[in-house]
């Protein structure tokens, strides 16, 4: 398994140099002078030749690449325009929030959907099954701004449970930050009011960013678990007695589980990425309305933060996936 | 009485195009220490037979409109799924075909093991040795000592280790006897191997066959071999049945019935053996093709292809004795011993 770990992290190293080119590369390929946009709109050609040079981009193609990678390295990922920070500063403010956000998305979605998937396919065709169906369906089709919306008008409008938006109140003090997930941080406090607060304000952006990997989740694990019940052990672990629970929610669970790990994992990377819209519906303070923000400015330095970030932790959670599947799939760490 | 009496089973299974009559008169009876081969060809019903005694076919679609299985006397038949699991795995044990499939790849074969001889020891507190209050770490540590034991019994080296391993890190035949290691942990009096050598090679084969052959007489179980090979049954098996499209043609000591067969089908099964040694060319079949089940043909159902078919043969033949350790179902076949 060691072994098998270290492979893994090492393939990582390819794909982060293959994304930072990709991202260096977009950066300069994209219409439009950075130059020209620093210096301002009454710039002389000297000043935009002075500043080109100040900036480095006058150096070649390769050299521009390295300093920015070194510098990327160094935690130097440029300024943006729009808040006068450093991009990292940013990034580290921003990021916990998206984060948070969608790992208690993620969190749901599984403890919802694998269960849901394994009980459809015990009852395949009957009125359980049709019920999971039917919801998985509709939270499927349903956009997700829009399931947003409902939740706003339904949970905070009229009935008044929840806050309408945010991360947390603006007239409140969040705890200290230690991991940036202020749920985490206010239990670590000990402040068990905070927790609620910043509960509260997590529960419904989580559940609109949960309900379509939580329906894609139960169609897998249905669709897994129908077909691993039609396998050969099962036949012989019923021959020997075994119950169909046990059959069902150990032996057949983990061979139905390792398929629908890989949907996981890129459901988890995706949502990353995707998570612009329910950010912006419900004004969470996290990476997707940053790059929002970022691009309806053409604040180029946040933008290509965000894609390197993004782009990082999809590679990441997919190694997180492989080294779980390795767990679960014994087979998987010999190839 | 014997260990397994299963008399003018029939089995009817509900499909698209109707139902077709898959079993139509069955009949075995199988006493402790006896190998029984049940041979006859693809579709025959023997694997469906093997699966009734475990009552493993899901019905509906299947039903048992007659005949009667019985299991050391209790009515298999009339019995629930919580009575059949407390047969299964602790008095009848089963084997498959093909062992790559049959072990659950995601999980260590002791593990496995160890779930069997649990089950079978809430059923008999004695298959572990242990009484029934004892802890569930003292009866996972004593399942687990078991399925090593059972692991050295049938073979496999360095059990102690091996117990830990997953399956794809055994072979196909040392899988098989892993399976046959977790079939016989409940300490099972009867064991269903159905085509237990089929997906193995020769020399494989003459191993495994080799040591069910042993744990019968050691520990005086039953086995039901199912097979289309009759090498195989020619080789362990105390006794054979025969049976075509659903029906039990001929039963009876396993040298008597290989040596001289008696029904026209099993003549025609064993002429149709290649041999070593004979000439190029000369392989027999059987001609014409199994009945078509969902509309089988009245009387006896070889009928249309054998070559001594008389008018008589329209109405069903009876097993009846033929000599002293055989019956057969045919109106031609010799009486006398």
């Amino acid at each position: 398994m060691l072994r098998y770990a270290i492979r893994r992290i090492l393939l990582l190293a390819p794909v982060l140099v293959g994304l930072s080119i990709i991202v260096f590369a977009i950066a300069r390929l994209l219409p439009g002078d950075p130059v020209q946009l620093a210096a301002g709109p009454q710039a002389t050609k000297e000043e935009i030749a002075s500043l080109s040079r100040e900036l480095g981009l006058d150096r070649p193609l390769l050299t521009q690449y390295w300093s920015y990678v070194t510098g990327l390295v160094a935690g130097d990922w440029g300024q943006s325009i729009l808040t006068r920070r450093p991009v990292w500063e940013d990034l580290r403010i921003y990021l916990p929030a998206t984060l948070e956000l969608v790992v208690v998305a993620m969190g749901i979605a599984i403890a919802v959907g694998m269960p849901a998937g394994l009980v459809s396919a015990a009852y395949a065709n009957r009125w359980p099954d049709y019920l999971s169906r039917v919801l998985a369906l509709g939270a499927i089709s349903a956009p997700r701004f829009f399931l947003g919306l409902v939740m706003q008008l339904v949970f905070a409008m009229w009935l008044a449970w929840l806050p309408l938006g945010g991360r947390f109140p603006i007239v409140d003090i969040p705890p200290p930050a230690v991991t940036g997930f202020l749920t985490l941080d206010a239990l670590i406090a000990r402040d068990g009011g905070a927790f609620w607060l910043a509960l509260k304000h997590l529960a419904m952006p989580a559940l609109a960013l949960s309900l379509s990997p939580l329906a894609t989740i139960t169609r897998m694990m249905r669709a897994s678990t129908l077909e691993a019940m039609t396998q050969d052990y099962v036949l012989t672990a019923r021959a020997l007695g075994l119950s169909r629970r046990l059959i069902l929610f150990k032996y057949v669970a983990k061979n139905a589980a390792s398929a629908t790990l890989t949907v996981i994992g890129l459901y988890f990377g995706w949502l990353l990425a995707g998570t612009v819209l329910v950010e912006t519906v419900f004004d969470w303070p996290g990476v997707g309305l940053y790059a929002t923000k970022a691009i309806a400015t053409q604040d180029f330095m946040p933008l290509m933060g965000v894609t390197l970030i993004c782009g990082a932790l999809f590679t990441l959670v997919n190694l997180v996936v492989d080294l779980a599947y390795g767990l679960i799939n014994p087979k998987a760490r010999y190839a | 009485m014997a260990l397994v009496e299963i008399e003018n089973l029939h089995l009817a299974i509900r499909a698209f195009e109707g139902e077709a009559q898959v079993l139509a008169g069955v009949d075995l009876a199988i006493e402790r220490g006896e190998i029984w081969g049940l041979v006859g060809e693809t579709g025959c019903g023997k694997s469906l037979t093997g699966l009734s005694i475990s009552r493993l076919v899901s019905s509906p679609p299947a039903r048992y409109p007659k005949g009667a299985i019985r299991f050391d006397g209790r009515d298999i038949l009339a019995a629930d799924e919580a009575e059949m699991r407390k047969l299964r795995g602790r008095r009848i044990g089963m084997i498959f075909q093909d062992p790559t499939t049959n072990l659950n790849p995601a999980f260590r074969v002791g593990e496995q093991m160890i779930d069997v001889a649990l089950h079978a020891a809430r059923v008999d507190a004695s298959v572990l040795g242990l009484d029934a209050k004892a802890s569930a770490r003292a009866r996972r540590a004593a399942a687990r000592a078991l399925a090593v034991r059972l692991l050295e019994r049938v073979g496999v080296a360095r059990a102690a280790e091996r117990v830990d391993d997953y399956p794809h890190q055994f072979s196909g035949g040392m899988r098989q006897r892993v399976l046959i290691a977790m079939a016989l942990i409940g300490k099972p009096d009867l064991l269903i191997a159905d085509e237990p050598t089929t997906a193995l090679d020769v020399s494989v084969q003459a191993q495994i066959l080799k040591l069910l052959h042993e744990l019968a007489r050691e520990q005086g179980l039953a086995i039901l071999l199912i097979t289309h090979n009759l090498g195989v049954v020619a080789q362990i098996a105390s006794h054979v049945a025969v049976m075509y499209a659903g029906r039990v043609v001929e039963r009876g000591a396993a040298r008597a019935v290989l040596k001289a067969p008696a029904h026209p089908y099993t003549q025609a099964l064993i002429a149709s053996l290649p041999r070593a040694g004979a000439a190029r060319g000369s392989l027999v079949g059987i001609p014409g093709v199994v009945p078509n089940l969902f509309s089988p043909p009245a009387g006896c159902r070889f009928a249309p292809r054998c070559p001594l078919a008389v008018a008589r043969c329209g109405e069903a033949p009876p097993l009846e004795a033929a000599g002293a350790a055989r019956e057969v179902a045919c109106w031609r076949a010799e009486r006398a011993a």
